[in-house]
């Protein structure tokens, strides 16, 4: 349990953002010792009436000085913002079969979703050494995903989906924060960054309820909601056909495409408006009064069970 | 007054002839000040209302840090807890440190400083205080109703969507305030343009004058755009016209692009005026000329200008591009520059001074060392990576606050007790006020210094609950604010005193070289009997040729006009 460490250094990137840090501190207190030591040794030498040499200042005091400094500060904040920019580049590059986990953000719970489908809310489970690739995205306000162990943050934006990735290096338990204010519960919107071996994540994986339940709640919603009646093959209604969507790029009228990802199928289901498919006429209704969210999880699990290669993924 | 180096003291061993006839005593009734234009009494509405709104933002915080003492959300629920740092936020940025300074003392001293009779508009300036208390009303009127939970950054779609505070009449009360602060803005930069008095060339201005140019410059260019986000804000949330919402086509990150570009400018209209404040007493009671004049005026004009170009750094993790991101962290850094040199400016002005250590000057060591601290965590902050892990943390709450009230706080209480003698006539008990100060040095650090640790170690702000490796951080730190409001009421006490039964200051009780200084405390109603006319640059605490001495300090105080 690393979570009571409070420096803890558990990503392949904690290490590089503090000895950045440790560098701009060392570089920080020189400066801060070199002006303070200068003021106390004025304000003791030249106290009123000490008999300390005064008269005018001699005339490279005025100028040379002036002209060092300067240049000194500038050469030194751009050296800092060099040195600062070539540390992480270096890191770029990483060989990368990078694990690939969605996660969900909204007013006040974090809601994870892994490449086989496995869900959890809150916690995250992660294999140590592999690199991740969080794909993140908010159903309401902007929210912040922030591992301080991992050095790592981002915020997640409504409609948006944003980018995060990392490098476990450590096992153990680690915070979760929600680091953007996003309303009353926001202190609460924090969770458990769980590191595992690699082997004991491919194994909790596997024994998690896999989506296939989900799937098969979204099927039978698919029916009581009525969706069957206009998208079933054999409907009478034009409306198109929901096998092969999902992942798949979609002609929208306009001459717009899409990759049907969660969001467009979430949107297609709420803001049916939104996009419309080329060649349809906008008749579906929006269901955002009718499902839920846990709901809408379910249909869109289920309507990714309808293209065979994504939902084996 | 022929000049402003010897001949300035010839003036002030005069006893004071209008005792009597000052600006307070030229008329007593409640209308006579409600109708003021008199710059002075204007910057003492300024002050009054300041002071309530200051002492409503620290008992909201009093209550914030009361709470933070156990990791469990206890003391009040988690809407109040919102709703009490958004309170602490709102009203401490726009209804005290912006205009702290500039409302205060930028109106009582600056026409003073360059020899004026007033400012350029004086019923505009008047005009700008009701505004400034319309605005006030407003945001007194949203916290009587329930409050808004926004924070002070009122980021969409939160504020616009999903907030059920009183957003409206909080962005309402910022907004019409954001016109009082350009109405004196433009006020300040006429009076600077037209009514120096003769002999008052640019060059010879005294920085506090600078300060207060460049603030007006930048609340002028900035506050516009504070008002046009406030009310695209109230559009979308009032009439559900979607512009940040990105559901319906809005984009979520405009309103922070918008925000920033005011906001960082902002802390600039903070600290200008406090680094103004700062150059006068520094010289004052080192006795030195300032070193290297036109170079702070200089890195005054580019903190303004550069100041502008760096309000991405407060959106490093917010989704803008890589690019971007370089570009304004190298900004970031360029504008470090400026401030560092006006540090090592005022560290030389010390040298071979002859320094006495009263109670501004104490106050001005503390912002020395207070802004250069949070200047340099504000280098950490400016570089990337190292921002992705502190932005949103309490290293960056300590950093502004260092800033914020080390900096500008430290400096406004440098400044209200360098010119208490000349507003009011009256010395306060300097033990008292040495003391006060150095209480309010280390109640800061106590308060703050915690601060950088638990954000370093990844303590999210505006957290009501916490983890609870982070408690001890958090009891220090409201130890430290136990400490420092004690030292902020200090003041409040001591100088009420000196009202009554202060001794009397005379015109010059510091010997200090500056026009101010040159007439009455407190001045009449027109500020001078006869108009000055400068003939050098300011600062001449001592000539060319020689050092500082200091003899006639003591001639001066033996022969006080008391
Ligand atoms: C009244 C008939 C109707 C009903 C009921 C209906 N839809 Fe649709 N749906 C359509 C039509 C027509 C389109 C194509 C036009 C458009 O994009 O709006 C469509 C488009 C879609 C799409 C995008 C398909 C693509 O090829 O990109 C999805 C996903 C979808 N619907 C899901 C659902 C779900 C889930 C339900 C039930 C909750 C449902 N629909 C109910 C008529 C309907
Ligand atoms: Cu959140
Ligand atoms: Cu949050």
């Amino acid at each position: 349990m690393e979570i009571g460490n409070l420096f803890a250094e558990a990503s392949q990137n904690a290490g590089v953002v503090d000895l950045d840090f440790l560098v701009l501190t060392i570089i920080s207190m020189a400066i801060f010792l070199l002006v303070f030591t200068l003021v106390l040794v004025f304000c003791i030498r030249y106290r009123r009436g000490s008999n300390a040499k005064r008269g005018r200042l001699p005339e490279i005091m005025r100028r040379e000085i002036e002209a060092g400094w300067t240049a000194g500060t500038v050469f030194l904040a751009l050296f800092i913002f060099w040195w600062a920019v070539a540390a992480p580049a270096a890191l770029q590059g990483q060989p990368a079969p990078a694990l690939k986990i969605h996660i969900y953000a909204k007013q006040w719970m974090w809601q994870v979703e892994h490449p086989n489908g496995a869900r959890e809310i809150n916690t995250l489970h992660l294999p140590v050494g592999t690199p991740v690739h969080l794909l993140m995205t908010s159903q309401d306000v902007i929210h912040s995903f922030y591992v301080p162990a991992f050095r790592a943050k981002h915020d997640v934006l409504p409609d948006r989906i944003v980018e995060l990735e990392f490098l476990p290096t450590k096992i153990g338990t680690f915070h979760l924060f929600c680091a953007e204010f996003c309303g009353t519960a926001h202190s609460q919107m924090t969770g458990q960054v769980i590191v595992m071996r690699q082997e004991d994540y491919a194994h909790w994986r596997e024994v998690q309820p896999q989506s296939e339940t989900l799937a098969a709640e979204g099927a039978a919603l698919f029916h009581s909601l009525g969706c069957s009646g206009c998208h079933d093959p054999a409907s009478a209604v034009h409306a198109p056909d929901l096998r092969g969507v999902f992942g798949h790029i979609v002609q929208l009228q306009g001459g717009r495409q899409v990759v049907a990802d969660e969001a467009y199928v979430r949107d297609s289901i709420l803001l049916p408006d939104k996009d419309i498919v080329a060649g349809f006429a906008p008749i579906m209704p929006s269901f955002s009064n009718v499902v839920n969210n846990g709901q809408i999880e379910s249909l869109i699990a289920y309507i990714r069970s309808l293209s065979p290669q994504e939902s084996a993924q | 007054m022929s000049d402003i180096t010897a001949g300035a003291y010839e003036y002030s061993r005069t006893p004071s002839i209008g005792a009597v006839d000052n600006y307070l005593t030229h008329g007593r009734t409640l209308r006579s000040w409600l109708v003021t234009t008199d710059h002075k009494r204007i910057g003492i509405l300024y002050a009054l209302s300041i002071t309530v709104f200051f002492f409503i933002g620290a008992i909201a915080m009093a209550i914030v840090r009361l709470d933070l003492i156990t990791p469990a959300p206890d003391l009040v629920s988690d809407d109040t807890y919102n709703k009490l740092f958004t309170l602490h936020g709102i009203v401490m940025v726009w209804f005290f440190l912006i205009p702290s300074i500039p409302a205060t003392f930028g109106n009582f001293m600056l026409p003073l400083m360059i020899g004026a009779k007033d400012v350029a508009f004086p019923r505009l300036n008047l005009t700008s205080w009701y505004l400034f208390v319309i605005g006030a009303l407003f945001t007194i009127g949203c916290i009587v109703a329930g409050g808004v939970d926004t924070g002070w950054t009122f980021y969409t779609p939160y504020s616009s969507q999903y907030s059920h505070g009183f957003v409206i009449p909080a962005a309402a009360g910022v907004f019409i305030t954001g016109f009082s602060s350009i109405l004196t803005g433009l006020n300040f930069i006429t009076t600077i343009h037209s009514l120096r008095t003769p002999g008052m060339h640019w060059f010879r201005l005294p920085l506090f004058v600078w300060a207060m140019y460049t603030t007006s410059a930048v609340m002028i260019l900035a506050t516009p755009v504070l008002a046009m986000t406030l009310l695209l804000m109230s559009a979308e949330r009032f009439f559900g016209i979607p512009i940040f919402d990105p559901a319906r086509g809005g984009d979520p990150l405009l309103f922070q692009h918008l925000f920033w570009f005011y906001s960082h400018p902002a802390v600039y209209i903070m600290i200008l005026p406090a680094m103004g404040v700062v150059s006068e007493i520094f010289t004052c009671y080192a006795r030195r000329r300032i070193f290297g004049y036109s170079f702070m005026v200089y890195c005054m004009v580019g903190i303004a200008v550069v100041g502008f170009f760096v309000w991405g750094h407060h959106m490093f993790v917010a989704g803008q591009s890589p690019f971007a991101n370089l570009v304004f962290s190298f900004m970031s850094f360029v504008v470090a520059v400026p401030s560092a040199i006006k540090v090592f400016n005022w560290t030389a002005t010390l040298y071979r001074g002859q320094i006495t250590f009263e109670s501004p000057f104490l106050y001005c060591l503390g912002f020395l060392w207070l802004f250069t601290f949070g200047g340099l965590t504000g280098l950490v902050l400016a570089t990337v990576p190292l921002d992705v892990h502190l932005t949103d943390t309490y290293f960056v709450v300590a950093h502004f606050h260092y800033i914020m009230v080390g900096g500008s706080v430290s400096a406004f209480f440098a400044a209200l007790h360098y010119w208490w003698p000349k507003i009011t006539g009256r010395m306060y008990d300097e033990a008292w006020a040495r003391f006060a100060a150095i209480l309010m040095f280390f109640g800061f650090n106590l308060t703050f210094f915690p601060q950088f640790i638990m954000g370093y170690a990844g303590m999210p702000r505006r957290y009501h609950a916490y983890a609870p490796e982070f408690q001890i951080f958090h009891v220090l730190s409201t130890a430290g604010a136990a400490v420092l409001g004690a030292a902020y009421a200090l003041p409040a006490l001591y100088l009420l005193w000196s009202l009554r039964r202060g001794e009397r200051a005379g015109p010059n009780p510091w010997c200090a070289t500056g026009l101010e200084w040159q007439t009455e405390s407190p001045p009449p109603r027109d500020n001078f009997r006869t108009p000055p006319v400068v003939v050098a640059a300011p600062y001449q605490y001592h000539s060319e040729t020689h050092g500082p001495d200091y003899q006639h300090r003591d001639i001066e105080r033996a022969q006080g006009t008391v």
